[in-house]
This record gives C-alpha cells, sequence and structure tokens, in this order.
C-alpha cells in the first residue's frame, strides 16, 4: 500500500473512525504525552482538539507550537501487530479566534456530541494543528510519508 | 475443552472440530469397519498450542508483511519456510504436553504411529486437500510423536497449502488444523480403491502396492492396477506394475527398499481379494451416500481402513486449477535427481547451443518476408524455453529448499536460513563473468597509462594483454549492449564496459571483498557427524543436490536472458527496417508482415508505467521505511542508484547500492561494486538474493516499486536481517 490515493485514504479513515489520540508537546526538551479527543479536515491539512488553558498540554504548546499527534487502530489485541495502521502527525499548534469557533466547534461535536459542555465551557481553547506530515505505519515496519505544503 | 477425542466420542457436531478425514473415520469405527487404534486431536490443541506459543500472531506478522497477492511464489516459499522453522524450534507447552503425553501414552503406549493432517476448511470448500498437508507413518516415542505433530500443525503454511487457499478463496487467517493419530498397521499389501471411476461412471479401481501406503501415495512406487464393472462385480482388466520396490517401516518412518524376488513375480492382490476391496468401496460409498476414495492396508490377510474421502469430480475450473502445479514443487529426492540428470546434461547444453546458433545466425541479411519469420520463429524457440524455465528449472530449484528442510529437520539452528552458508561459494556463470572483469580491472589499475586513455575516451588502441582480455570477456559474456546481454536500450560500444572496469580500478581490489566461507567447512562437518552409515550418504547426496540446484538458479538465467536477447535482436532490425522506411516516406507492402510481428510481440514497451501523482494539491508522499523479505543478512547505508533501464548500469558507483526490479543475471557486473541490493522481486533463491550472498552483501527484496520509490541519490539504509529499507534523506536534485 504505498500508492498516494490509497494513504490519503488510510489517514482520512483514521481521523475520521478513531476518537482519540495522543498529544505530544514538551517542556524545555522534556517530552509529555497527554491523551486528547480529536477531529480532523477531510482534506487532512488541519487537526482540531479541545483542552482547558490551565493544563500542562496548553502551557507547553503555547511555549513551542511545534507538536505531535499519534493516532491509530489497534485494539489492544495480538493482532494489532498486523492489522492495525498508525499515523503521527507532525505540525503547529495554536488556538483558534474566535471569529472561526462556531465553524470549528460545529465540526468538533458533531464528532464528539457528547463533550458539548466541556466544549464550549469559557475556560477552555479550541486548538488547531497545522499539519506539515503525516508519517503512516502499517504491516507493522511498512512507513511512508505524506508531506502537506 | 477437549483437546483428543476417540473415534466413539465424536458427535456430529464435533465435525469442524476434527475435519472430516478424522470425521469419516469416526463414522466407519462406530459401524464396524476395521480401523486401526486412532486418536483425533482436535483444532483446540491447534489452538492452545499457537496462542500459548505467541504463534499465532508471529504467522500473521510474518504473512502480512505485504499484501499475499503481492507476493511471488518464491516469497511464498520463503514465508511457509520460516513459519515452518517457528513451529519447529517451539515446544508445545507445559499443560498441554503433560496432557497429550499422558492421553497418548496410555493409548498407544510402545506403538508407532500414523500421524495425519486433518484440516476442517476442507468441508468449507467443498475441494480436496490431498497431498497439501504433511503425514508421517512409524512415528515411535512420545517424544517424536509431539515433534511430528508440530510439523503436521505447520503443513498448514505450506507454501502449496496457502497458495490453494488463496486460490480457492479460503481465508487464511481463519485456518486451523486437526491431526490424526493412528496405530501404524504395517500392512504387507496396501493400496486404495475408488468406488467409481472419476473417467467412467460404471467401473470401480483398485491400485495396489506391496508394503506400506506411503509409497503409492507419494508416487514413489508404481502400483498393480484393477479395473473392475461396479455392477456385475467381475475384474475387467489388472494391469500389473514393474515391481521393484516397496516402502518398509524404518528407524525414523519409512524407506523405499528392493522388492524381494519372491514378490516382485507376482501381484499383491489375488481376483477374490480384489472383490473383497471392491466391497470394501462399497460399503463405505452406501455409508457416506457418495463414490468414495478408500486407502486400505491388509496385514496378515486382514483388511484395515486408514482413510475414505469423497471422490471430488473435477469441473472444468478445477481442472484449471493449479494445485497439482504447487504440489509439484515438492519432488522427493529420486525425482530431483533424475531432473538433475536432464537438466544439466540435455537441457542446459541444449539452451547454450541454441542461443549459439541464434547469435551466429545474420538476420540482416534477410528478406523483410525471411526476417518477420525468423522474429516469429525466434519467439516460439524462446517461448520453448520459458515453458521450460516454468516445469523443470522451477521445480528443480526445489532441491535447495528439500537440503534446507533436511538440514533444519536435523540441526535446529537458530537461523532457518543457516543452509544457505554450506550452498554458497559454489562455480556459478556469473560469479566467473565478474571474476574475468576483476581481473581487467586490476590491468587498469596498475597500468596508469591505460587508465587515463580509458577515462578520457580515447579511440582504443588497446595493448595487447588488455586487448586480447577484453576480447575474451566479449566473446564469452558480451559487454554492456544489448544484442548479448538482453537489454532493451544498447549501447554501440564497449564503452560502459570500460566505465565499470575505471570504477572498479578505483578501488581496492573487490574480490578481495568476497564473502570468505567463514565457518562453512565447520557447519558442514558438524552437519555430517548428525549421521552415520546410509542416513550419511543420503545427507551427502542432499547436499550435492541442493548444490546444483542453487547453482542453476542462476546458470539457467543466463542463458534464457541469452536465447531472449537474440529474440529481442531480431525485433530491434525489424524495428529499425520499419522505422527507415516510415523516415523515406515510403510504403512498402512486405514490410506489412513486419508491422504486424512487431505489434503483436510488443517489446520494447513493456516498461512498467507508473504515475506519480503525489504532487497534486501541494500534497506529496515520500517513502520512509519499506518492507520487503529479508535475503541476505548485513547492515549498509548508502546511496541509492536505481536501475531502470538496462544502461543505467554503466554509471554505477562504488559503495553505491543497487535498486532494481530484478537482479537480472546479465546485471551483475556491478555487484562487486555494490554496498547492497534491493529488489522488487521477492525471495531467498531468486537471483539477486544469491548473487548478494556470494559476496557477503545485505540485500533486501520483495519491496513492491521499489525502483519507484526510491530515486538514484537516495540516502538509504538496507537492514537485509529484517528485511528493512530505510530512505534517511531524499535526494534534492
Amino acid at each position: 500500500m504505498t500508492h498516494y490515493e490509497d494513504i490519503k485514504k488510510q489517514i482520512r479513515e483514521l481521523l475520521i473512525n478513531q476518537k482519540l489520540g495522543v498529544l505530544s508537546t514538551h517542556h524545555s526538551g522534556q517530552p509529555y504525552a497527554s491523551l486528547i479527543a480529536f477531529a480532523g479536515r477531510e482534506d487532512l491539512r488541519e487537526i482540531f482538539f479541545v483542552t482547558p488553558r490551565t493544563t500542562r498540554k496548553f502551557a507547553n504548546l503555547s511555549a513551542d507550537s511545534r507538536v505531535a499527534i499519534l493516532i491509530n487502530s489497534s485494539l489492544n489485541m495480538d493482532s494489532d501487530f498486523h492489522e492495525a495502521v498508525s499515523i503521527t502527525a507532525l505540525g503547529n499548534a495554536k488556538e483558534i479566534n474566535k471569529a472561526e469557533k462556531y465553524e470549528i466547534l460545529s465540526l468538533y461535536l458533531t464528532k464528539h456530541p457528547y463533550l458539548e459542555a466541556f466544549a464550549t465551557s469559557p475556560t477552555c481553547a479550541v486548538v488547531r494543528v497545522s499539519i506539515k506530515t503525516y508519517v503512516m505505519v502499517k504491516n507493522f515496519q511498512h512507513v511512508m510519508e505524506l508531506h502537506i505544503d | 475443552m477437549n483437546w483428543i477425542l476417540s473415534p466413539l466420542e465424536v458427535r456430529p457436531d464435533h465435525r469442524n472440530r476434527i475435519g472430516p478425514k478424522a470425521y469419516a473415520l469416526s463414522v466407519m469405527s462406530r459401524e464396524g469397519f476395521n480401523i486401526p487404534d486412532t486418536l483425533f486431536l482436535t483444532v483446540d490443541a491447534y489452538s492452545a498450542f499457537v496462542d500459548a506459543s505467541g504463534l499465532r500472531e508471529r504467522i500473521l506478522l510474518e504473512l502480512n508483511r505485504k499484501e499475499f497477492k503481492d507476493m511471488r511464489w518464491e516469497e511464498i516459499w520463503d514465508c511457509a519456510t520460516r513459519i515452518r522453522h517457528m513451529f519447529l524450534k517451539k515446544q508445545i507447552p507445559g499443560p498441554l504436553k503433560s496432557y497429550l503425553t499422558e492421553k497418548i501414552g496410555s493409548r498407544f503406549s510402545g506403538k508407532t504411529l500414523a500421524i495425519r493432517s486433518s484440516a476442517p476448511d476442507e468441508d468449507v470448500s467443498g475441494s480436496s486437500f490431498a497431498g497439501l498437508h504433511e503425514s508421517f507413518v512409524n512415528v515411535r516415542g512420545t517424544s517424536s510423536i509431539l515433534d511430528r505433530i508440530r510439523l503436521v500443525w505447520a503443513s498448514l503454511w505450506s507454501d502449496a497449502a496457502l497458495l490453494y487457499r488463496q486460490e480457492i478463496g479460503l481465508d487464511v487467517e481463519k485456518s486451523a488444523m486437526a491431526v490424526v493419530l493412528q496405530e501404524t498397521v504395517t500392512g504387507d499389501r496396501s493400496g486404495v480403491v475408488f468406488s467409481q471411476n472419476p473417467n467412467d461412471k460404471t467401473q470401480v479401481i483398485i491400485e495396489s502396492v506391496y508394503g506400506l501406503n506411503q509409497g503409492l501415495v507419494d508416487g514413489m512406487v508404481e502400483p498393480d492396477r484393477w479395473i473392475l464393472d461396479r455392477d456385475k462385480k467381475t475384474v475387467l482388466s489388472h494391469k500389473p506394475a514393474q515391481r521393484e520396490h516397496w516402502m518398509v517401516p524404518s528407524e525414523h518412518g519409512a524407506e523405499m527398499a528392493a522388492l524381494p524376488e519372491n514378490l516382485s513375480g507376482r501381484p499383491p492382490l489375488s481376483s477374490e481379494e480384489a472383490l473383497g476391496i471392491c466391497d470394501l468401496a462399497y460399503r463405505a460409498e452406501s455409508l457416506f451416500k457418495a463414490p468414495q476414495d478408500v486407502e486400505w492396508t491388509i496385514k496378515n490377510d486382514t483388511l484395515f481402513v486408514l482413510q475414505s474421502r469423497p471422490i471430488t469430480t473435477l469441473s472444468p475450473s478445477e481442472t484449471e486449477d493449479k494445485r497439482a502445479w504447487y504440489i509439484s514443487l515438492h519432488r522427493s529426492v529420486e525425482n530431483l535427481k533424475a531432473l538433475r540428470t536432464t537438466i544439466e546434461e540435455t537441457l542446459i547444453p541444449e539452451m547454450a547451443k541454441t542461443a549459439k546458433d541464434l547469435a551466429e545466425q545474420d538476420i540482416t541479411v534477410l528478406s523483410d518476408q525471411g526476417l518477420a519469420d525468423e522474429v516469429r520463429r525466434r519467439w516460439k524457440i524462446n517461448q520453448h524455453w520459458v515453458n521450460t524455465y516454468w516445469e523443470e528449472f522451477i521445480p528443480y530449484a526445489h532441491g535447495v529448499r528439500l537440503f534446507g528442510q533436511y538440514y533444519n529437520d536435523a540441526m535446529r539452528p537458530d537461523d532457518p536460513y543457516e543452509f544457505m552458508n554450506l550452498l554458497t561459494q559454489t562455480k556459478m556463470v556469473s560469479l566467473e563473468r565478474n571474476q574475468l572483469m576483476e581481473e581487467l580491472a586490476s590491468l587498469v589499475r596498475e597500468d596508469r597509462q591505460l587508465f587515463e586513455r580509458l577515462k578520457v575516451g580515447e579511440p582504443l588502441d588497446l595493448d595487447l594483454e588488455f586487448g586480447e582480455k577484453v576480447n575474451q570477456f566479449i566473446e564469452k559474456f558480451g559487454d554492456l549492449s544489448c544484442a548479448v546481454t538482453g537489454g532493451t536500450e544498447c549501447a554501440t560500444d564497449t564503452r560502459p564496459l570500460f566505465k565499470l572496469l575505471l570504477e572498479m580500478a578505483v578501488i581496492p581490489s573487490s574480490l578481495s571483498s568476497r564473502k570468505k566461507p567463514k565457518d562453512a567447512l565447520a557447519l558442514q562437518q558438524r552437519f555430517f557427524e548428525r549421521f552415520q552409515g546410509p542416513k550419511r550418504k543420503e545427507a551427502e547426496e542432499l547436499l550435492d543436490l541442493a548444490r546444483s540446484s542453487y547453482r542453476l538458479r542462476d546458470d539457467d538465467n543466463i542463458y534464457l536472458g541469452k536465447i531472449e536477447a537474440q529474440l529481442i535482436s531480431a525485433v530491434k532490425e525489424a524495428t529499425s527496417r520499419v522505422e527507415s522506411s516510415e523516415r523515406r516516406g515510403t510504403h512498402k507492402s512486405e514490410l506489412d508482415d513486419l508491422k504486424s510481428v512487431i505489434h503483436d510481440l510488443d517489446y520494447g514497451n513493456r516498461q512498467r508505467k507508473l504515475t506519480d501523482s503525489s504532487n497534486e494539491y501541494g500534497l506529496k508522499v515520500n517513502p520512509r521505511q519499506l518492507v520487503g523479505q529479508p535475503a541476505g543478512p548485513g547492515l549498509s547505508r548508502g546511496k541509492a542508484r536505481v536501475i531502470r533501464h538496462h544502461l543505467d548500469l554503466q554509471d554505477f558507483k562504488n559503495a553505491e547500492i543497487l535498486v532494481c526490479d530484478s537482479v537480472d543475471p546479465n546485471m551483475t557486473f556491478v555487484i562487486p561494486l555494490a554496498a547492497g541490493v534491493i529488489e522488487r522481486r521477492g525471495g531467498m533463491l531468486i537471483h539477486g538474493a544469491i548473487i548478494a550472498r556470494e559476496y557477503g552483501l545485505p540485500c533486501v527484496t520483495g519491496i513492491p516499486d521499489a525502483t519507484f520509490l526510491i530515486h538514484t541519490g537516495d540516502d538509504i539504509t538496507v537492514d537485509g536481517f529484517l528485511g528493512i529499507v530505510t530512505i534517511s534523506q531524499r535526494d534534492k536534485l
């Protein structure tokens, strides 16, 4: 599965089907990983998540916007080793501005309706990650990259 | 959860847990047929083993390295070899082992067993799996019995079984295997009976041999054959065999032996006995309400049923499937020895002569019509040898695997390919050619003046020794031009060859980097020490056969390439005549036939067309890590040199990594310069892997679209242990 259309399709499927991913930020070089509920754009260029502004991850990404997000289809079973597909999205994170909030929250809550109270809380920030690269791993060791200009 | 069932414990709902072969035996036992003492290992025992040992996921990881449909048969061979080795090395875990030891020991104490496969998905598919899985006879002792049970389980993943399951659309991931454990009845006469002749419904067929049935089933012993009238129950004909051998019990199973003289003159069955066996077939058919194929044996005049299965009537599609070919890949030693004689003494000399005769023919003097006829003739000749390659040479390659299995069974090494160390360093045509190249390079290395003259590409007035050697080389192996090497794009002179010699000349002798047979002799000694007496002779014979088979994987390709090159040269001559006529704007009706033959063959347009659409909308795909098959151990890093066209070879630089669609034996000029080899085609026994091993180079094969995904100049790493290629940095150019 090395062809462009197949790779795009598999990344899109993971963005649609998976609800949770692992966000990686850092503080003074110390990596920090946290679970996030995310939503992604159809064109693969942006991933969004919501976080209270008091969190470590928000502080970290405010200090250095470079982040990575791991999303995968594993089921915590042995078969994951040959069946699961995983993507690591590399990009820059930034809180969205008020003008965009309605459209993006609507996209986010369509996927995570149970998070409405959380996502609309005035203490939460909606964060956009502008993706530069996806690194996709399947068949245990097969790795392809999709770069976005 | 029942891991073992006796025939009387079997209920109808157990059928899919013990498979149709075992289920039929249980029904026959209940109905009073005389079957040997039998137990069935259910698929639950198989599952308990693969789950507790972690093999279930390891097998699936192995099979999912890439899409199954993208794997060539050689890759599937390799997968199957690695999976079998996993079963060989993994002991049955404690609780299951204790259970089996206790049950088998108490039921069969001190007896020898036949251990047979019974695959439940044979029922699902409605197709016959006969011959696809392993079975063993005359196995003695609990430890050996448990060992053979693991190998019957492993045969679920044999290459033939994998290919066949894929072909008939079964999900291999859901496959499981039950096992029949049966007391060995050392029959003095054995055979099979078809209650209905598949080709004539009015007849019954009986085949019989002296000794164990293994000889008949494996096709090693020719049987006597009786045809009977189904209704009248009379013998219509008896065709005696050349009775020379029989299969008898041996220390480790069964072996062929010369048939005693007092038996060779008389048939194994009397007419009355044949009628008795016919009755047995009727009873089985009546019980299962379908024509049956029954295996039986007679010991001291008592008739035993070994197994019974429905006769599968072959539909047109089934007759076209490739099961027979898959099974044919597993040849017996005797068969391979005969094949070796044919190949070494007849086919290879014929191929060499054909290539030489074609090369000597001057096609430029032929008329246009004569040339069209010649192209057709050459196409037929080429096709004949391509067919021979598939029918004779490829099955002969099984000699390597047969030896590998023999070696692994005896030595149980950690590396399932350790045996390859005993096969390398054999005399191969391409190695001889590379050695000659090294000698030429060494002359260039030592003669600065010659070096400079070749470098500036001066018209060559070569000195005597060098010129003579170049001519010898070209006469024997050709330069890089397509007329000799099979490339479709040709160099017009010897400059590509000189470019490579210059490259070789700037480095120290590349021959010195060729792999030394480290420990190969010690390994060989350790291997032979495992055997004594006739077994030692058998091991020596198998190694000799494997070396011949290994060498042929190289040589046959060379000769096939030379024959195809002669076809291509005729096509090129034809193309050139047509193009020149078109340039002149003249139309000659005699050229019509040439045009049509060029069109039919479509040579020159066979390059795979891959479109790279990855730059659409600012999105770009890059490979980072590609998975193939580990085909030569080692790790190396260097610049990629991608060979898309034959002439790309002339730019090959020292310490680059060769990336190609398939290493054609005619491309191995550059291997002494390479730091590693990557090939789209997969497998341990393909040419690239063999040559890489000879030079001790890391090699990964079976990377889909390798020449498309990797670019010349990319900084890449070849991990020949894991079969992984990493692209560290894309070449900016």
